[in-house]
C-alpha cells in the first residue's frame, strides 16, 4: 500500500481516476518515460464499467459480459507500465497552477504535476420523481456497484425504471446472476424516434448496434417492459409500491426495492473548481468541458479524458485517455516514442459514431428532469422543486445566487446530485437556457475533508522557518 | 442619454447600501455592477459584525452601523440572517491579555465602552469548548454575524424598492467632466449624473486612475472554509491576535473559518486560487483551541478578492482632485460590518455636502 509520505512531491504527469480513460492514459506515458502517478479513490482500478475488476467475486463471466472482463487487460498493462497506481487516494482538489490535493487513508499531501490528465468519468443524471429520497429506492448504479463489487442481487420485488443503455446492461446483468425483475418501466419518451432516426445508419454501422439489440432481446425474454411518462415511489417509511402513468390512466405496483435510472453525465466538480471552461451540451443536455483535440482544456497543462469529457462509453474513453497522454509526451518528452496518434484517432472516431443516435433516442423527458410541487431536488439540504422555483420566479438568476437563498447545493455531495435540476428548473422557470443559467460554482474540497486531514498536510517551508524564528 | 442622480459604481455591500440611502433621500441613483451584487467580497465574506478591534478612526461609523444592524429587518425586510452574540478576542498568553488591557483602557479613556476585558472565567463561560491555556480575553457583546450574500441582496431589493435603478453585468469603462456632470462611460451606453460614488471594491484604484487619483490598493484575496454540520457548541464569534482564525459557528451547525491568511487571485478574471498550505495552518489552529472541532469535515474552502490600504483602513469621502466624485472603497478585509452605516453616512454626504458621522483620517488625500 502507497502512503502519501511515499509520494514524491512532483511528478511529470498526474492521472485523477482509474477507470478505462485513466488506465490507458497513465500506461501509455509511463511506458513513454514520462513519471506518471494515477490515484484514484476506489480500493482498485477499473472505473465505472470495470469496477473490481482485479477483486470481483463474480467468477462467472457471463454475468458480467465480456466487455467487462476487456478491463482486466488494461489494468495489467497499466500496472506493467512502470506508472504508480494508488488506490484509496482521493483527489479532493484541483488548481489552474495544478497542485493536486489528495488524501490517502487519513494523511494529505499536495502534489505538483507538469501534467494532469483528469479521468474522473461520469455520474449518473439525477432522477428526481416524487419519493426518491424513501429508502428502498436507489438508483441502478448503485445496485451494479454491490453487484459487481460484493456480488450482491436484489432481492425482494424489484422494479427497474428509466431509459439508456445502461438500464438494459444491469437489467441483463441481475438477471443472468440470478436476480428477478418484476417489471421495467421505460421512460423514454417516443417522440425521440423523431431526432434520433436521422442518425440511425451511423449507429447500425457502429459496434453498439448489435450489442444494443442482443442485449434488449436478452432483457424482454424475461421481463415485462411497460412504457410510462409518470413515476412515482410510494410509502412511508420505506418504499410500498410504484405509481405510474399509462396510456389508459394509472397503475400501482407494491415493490421493495426501485432502481432508477435516466443516463449518466460528465463529472466536472474536479474540472469546474480548477477553473476549466464548459459548455452546455443540448443534445446530452448537460455540461462539458471545452476541449481541443487533445483533450486539452482552457486550462492549460489540463487534460480531461473519457467520459468526462463527454459521454462516448468505456471504449471511446480509453482511446481518449491514449491521445491525452500522447500530448503530454510531445509536450514533455517530445524525443519519446508514442504510439501514432492518428491510428487512436480513427478508432476512437468509429467508437463514437453511434452515439448520436443514442444521445437522441435516450434522451429524458423534460417532466423527468425538471420536478414540480415537493419533490425533493437537493437532497443534502431538503430543497424541493416548488421552493427552486418560486426562487427563480422572485429573481433569482443562477445556481449561484439559489445557494444563498436555499443552500441547495451547498451540502456535502456539492450539487452532484441536483446540479442540472438546478440549472434546468431556473431556465425553464425564467424562460431562458441552461447556458444563460450556467452552473454551480465550485469549491474545493471537491471531496470532504476532514479538519484532521488538512491539519496532517507536512508542515510548509515557508511555516516551518516563521515557527523556528 | 441616460440621467441619474448619483451613479454608483459597484454592487457590493457598499455600493447598495448607499444606494438604498440616497433612494431614501428621494434621489434617483443608478448603481452599475459589472458582475451580480454581491459576487464578491461581499458576498462571500465570514459574514462578521464585529465592532470589536476596530482602528480609531473607523469606530464612529462602526458604531453608526450597529445602530443600524440592529434594526436591519426593519430597514431591508430582511433579517439577513443577522444574530447577535458577541465576538470574543482570545488571548493565548498573559503578555497578549496585558496588551488587551492597555487597548481597552485607552478606548475607555476615549469614551468608547463596547470593548470589555474578560479573565478566565468569563471567557470559559462564554466559550466553553475553547482549549484551558487562554487566560481571559475581550468582548464585545453587541457584535454579531449575518448571512452575507443575503444581506447585500437585501439591500439592493430595497434599494430597487424605493426607487433605484441596478444595473448588472454592465462594467464602468470611463469618467469624464460635461458641463456640470459626469459622463460615466460604460459598457451599455453612457449615463450622465451630478454625482458619482466609487464603491467598486477591489478594482476601485481603476476608477481613482479615472480621475487622474491613484491610490496604493493592493489586491488581496483572504480564504474561508466551512464544515459540515457538528452539534452546537459556540455562540459568539472567536478571532485571535497572535495566530490568524476567526471562528463561528452559524445556526445550522456549519462551522466558518477564517482569519485572513490569503489565496492568490486574478482580478481581471475574477478568479482566486487557494493556497492549501495555509489552510492547513488555520486547521492546526482549529485543532489546538477546539479539541471538538478534530474530526470535523471540510466541505468547502473559497476565497473572496477584496481591496486593501497599506494602513489597514478604507478610503471614504470626497476626491481630492474631481468635484462631485466620493470614494467609499478599501476595506481591507472588515468592511462587511461597517456596510449599512457608511451607506447612510455616504448618501448623507452626497445629498447634503457634509455629514455627522466622523471620517477623519479617512480622506484619500492621506495618500498624496
Ligand atoms: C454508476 C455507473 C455505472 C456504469 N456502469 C457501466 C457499465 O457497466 N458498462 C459501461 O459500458 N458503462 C458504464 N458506465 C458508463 C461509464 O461512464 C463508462 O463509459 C466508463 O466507465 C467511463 O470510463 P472513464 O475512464 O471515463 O471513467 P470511470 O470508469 O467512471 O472512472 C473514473 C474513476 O475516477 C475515480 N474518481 C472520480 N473522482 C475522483 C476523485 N476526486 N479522486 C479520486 N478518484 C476519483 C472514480 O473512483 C472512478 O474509478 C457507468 C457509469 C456510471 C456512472
Ligand atoms: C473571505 C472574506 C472574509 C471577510 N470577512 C469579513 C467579516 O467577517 N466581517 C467584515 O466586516 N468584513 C469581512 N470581509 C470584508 C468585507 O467582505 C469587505 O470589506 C466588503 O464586502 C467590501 O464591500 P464593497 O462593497 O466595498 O466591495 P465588493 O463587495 O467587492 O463590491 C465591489 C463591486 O464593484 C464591482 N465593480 C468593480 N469595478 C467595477 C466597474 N468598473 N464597473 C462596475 N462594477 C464594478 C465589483 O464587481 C464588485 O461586485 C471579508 C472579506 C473576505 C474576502
Amino acid at each position: 500500500m502507497t502512503k502519501a509520505s511515499d509520494l514524491a512531491s512532483s511528478y511529470e504527469l498526474v492521472v485523477i481516476g482509474g477507470g478505462p480513460a485513466g488506465l490507458a492514459a497513465a500506461a501509455l506515458a509511463a511506458r513513454a518515460g514520462l513519471s506518471t502517478v494515477l490515484f484514484d479513490e476506489n480500493p482498485g482500478v477499473g472505473g465505472q464499467i470495470y469496477r473490481a475488476i482485479t477483486s470481483s467475486p463474480v467468477k462467472d463471466r457471463a454475468v458480467l459480459g465480456e466487455d467487462y472482463w476487456t478491463g482486466a487487460e488494461l489494468a495489467v498493462e497499466a500496472k506493467a507500465s512502470g506508472a504508480l497506481i494508488v488506490t484509496g487516494a482521493t483527489v479532493w482538489s484541483l488548481d489552474p497552477t495544478r497542485l493536486v490535493g489528495i488524501s490517502i487513508a487519513g494523511q494529505a499531501r499536495l502534489i505538483q504535476a507538469d501534467r494532469v490528465i483528469v479521468a474522473t468519468g461520469s455520474l449518473e443524471r439525477p432522477f428526481p420523481i416524487p419519493g426518491w429520497t424513501l429508502p428502498g429506492v436507489m438508483s441502478a448504479g448503485g445496485a451494479q456497484t454491490a453487484l459487481k463489487a460484493q456480488g450482491l442481487v436484489p432481492s425482494g420485488r424489484t422494479v427497474l425504471a428509466g431509459g439508456g443503455p445502461l438500464l438494459w446492461l444491469l437489467a441483463a446483468q441481475i438477471l443472468r446472476a440470478g436476480g428477478k425483475l418484476d417489471a421495467i418501466l421505460d421512460t423514454t419518451p417516443r417522440v425521440n424516434w423523431l431526432r434520433a432516426l436521422a442518425h440511425l445508419p451511423d449507429f447500425v454501422l457502429s459496434p453498439y448496434f448489435s450489442k444494443g439489440l442482443k442485449l434488449l432481446r436478452e432483457v424482454r425474454a424475461k421481463v415485462r417492459v411497460i412504457r410510462t411518462d409518470r413515476v412515482e415511489a410510494v410509502g412511508d417509511d420505506r418504499l410500498r409500491e410504484v405509481v405510474f402513468g399509462t396510456g389508459d390512466g394509472e397503475r400501482r405496483m407494491p415493490a421493495d426495492l426501485l432502481l432508477l435510472h435516466q443516463g449518466v453525465v460528465p463529472n466536472v466538480n474536479l474540472a469546474i473548481a480548477a477553473g476549466v471552461t464548459h459548455a452546455w451540451n443540448e443534445r446530452q443536455l448537460c455540461f462539458e468541458p471545452v476541449l481541443d483535440g487533445d483533450f486539452t482544456s482552457s486550462v492549460p497543462g489540463i487534460a480531461i479524458a473519457g467520459d468526462g469529457a463527454g459521454i462516448a462509453g468505456g471504449t471511446a474513453a480509453a482511446e481518449r485517455g491514449r491521445i491525452a497522454a500522447i500530448a503530454a509526451v510531445r509536450a514533455l518528452k517530445p524525443a519519446a516514442s508514442a504510439p501514432d496518434v492518428q491510428i487512436i484517432r480513427q478508432k476512437l472516431r468509429r467508437e463514437e459514431m453511434g452515439r448520436a443516435f443514442l444521445d437522441w433516442l435516450n434522451r429524458p423527458a423534460d417532466s423527468f428532469r425538471q420536478p414540480t410541487g415537493d419533490t425533493i431536488v437537493c437532497r443534502c439540504e431538503e430543497v424541493t422543486a416548488r421552493q427552486v422555483r418560486d426562487t427563480a420566479d422572485m429573481g433569482c438568476e443562477g445556481p449561484n445566487q439559489m445557494k444563498a437563498f436555499l443552500r441547495c447545493g451547498m451540502g456535502p455531495c456539492q450539487g452532484r446530485l441536483c446540479g442540472l435540476t438546478v440549472t434546468e428548473l431556473i431556465a425553464a422557470q425564467r424562460g431562458t437556457t441552461p447556458v444563460e443559467v450556467g452552473y454551480y460554482r465550485l469549491r474545493p474540497p471537491v471531496k470532504p475533508i476532514t479538519l484532521a486531514e488538512l491539519a496532517s498536510l507536512p508542515i510548509a517551508e515557508a511555516e516551518r522557518k516563521a515557527v523556528e524564528r | 442619454m441616460r440621467t441619474a442622480d448619483v451613479v454608483i459604481v459597484g454592487g457590493g455591500i457598499h455600493g447598495c447600501s448607499t444606494a438604498l440611502h440616497l433612494a431614501l433621500r428621494g434621489l434617483r441613483p443608478i448603481l452599475i455592477e459589472k458582475d451580480y451584487a454581491g459576487r464578491h467580497a461581499s458576498g462571500v465574506n465570514a459574514g462578521g459584525v464585529r465592532q470589536l478591534a476596530r482602528d480609531l478612526h473607523e469606530i464612529p461609523l462602526s458604531i453608526a452601523s450597529m445602530g443600524l444592524w440592529e434594526r436591519i429587518e426593519e430597514l431591508v425586510g430582511d433579517d439577513c440572517g443577522f444574530e447577535s452574540h458577541g465576538t470574543v478576542l482570545v488571548a493565548e498568553t498573559e503578555t497578549e491579555l496585558a496588551s488587551f488591557r492597555a487597548r481597552v483602557e485607552d478606548l475607555r479613556l476615549r469614551g468608547f465602552t463596547h470593548e470589555e476585558l474578560i479573565d478566565r472565567a468569563e471567557l470559559k463561560r462564554l466559550v466553553p469548548a475553547v482549549a484551558d491555556h487562554c487566560p481571559g480575553g475581550v468582548v464585545s457583546r453587541r457584535d454579531g454575524a449575518a448571512d452575507p450574500f443575503r444581506t447585500t441582496q437585501a439591500f439592493r431589493r430595497r434599494a430597487i424598492e424605493k426607487g433605484a435603478e441596478v444595473l448588472e453585468g454592465v462594467t464602468v469603462t470611463g469618467l469624464s467632466k460635461v458641463g456640470a456632470n459626469w459622463r460615466v462611460e460604460t459598457s451599455a451606453g453612457p449615463i450622465e449624473a451630478p454625482k458619482v460614488v466609487n464603491a467598486a471594491g477591489a478594482w476601485a484604484d481603476r476608477i481613482a486612475a479615472m480621475l487622474g487619483e491613484p491610490v496604493p490598493l493592493t489586491v488581496v484575496a483572504p480564504m474561508l472554509m466551512v464544515t459540515s454540520r457538528v452539534p452546537a457548541f459556540i455562540e459568539p464569534v472567536v478571532i485571535l491576535r497572535g495566530r490568524k482564525l476567526s471562528f463561528k459557528q452559524l445556526g445550522n451547525g456549519t462551522v466558518v473559518i477564517g482569519g485572513g491568511h490569503l489565496a492568490t487571485s486574478n482580478r481581471d478574471r475574477n478568479e482566486t486560487v487557494l493556497d492549501w498550505d495555509k489552510l492547513a495552518i488555520s486547521a492546526r489552529t482549529v485543532w489546538e483551541l477546539f479539541p471538538a472541532m478534530r474530526a470535523a469535515t471540510i466541505v468547502r474552502a473559497w476565497a473572496g478578492i477584496e481591496a486593501f490600504m497599506p494602513d489597514g483602513i478604507p478610503v471614504i469621502g470626497p476626491s481630492s482632485t474631481s468635484e462631485g466624485v466620493f470614494h467609499q472603497f478599501g476595506f481591507s478585509t472588515h468592511g462587511f460590518q461597517l456596510g449599512p452605516g457608511t451607506g447612510a453616512m455616504m448618501a448623507e454626504l452626497v445629498a447634503t455636502g457634509s455629514t455627522n458621522t466622523p471620517i477623519d483620517g479617512l480622506g484619500i488625500e492621506r495618500f498624496r
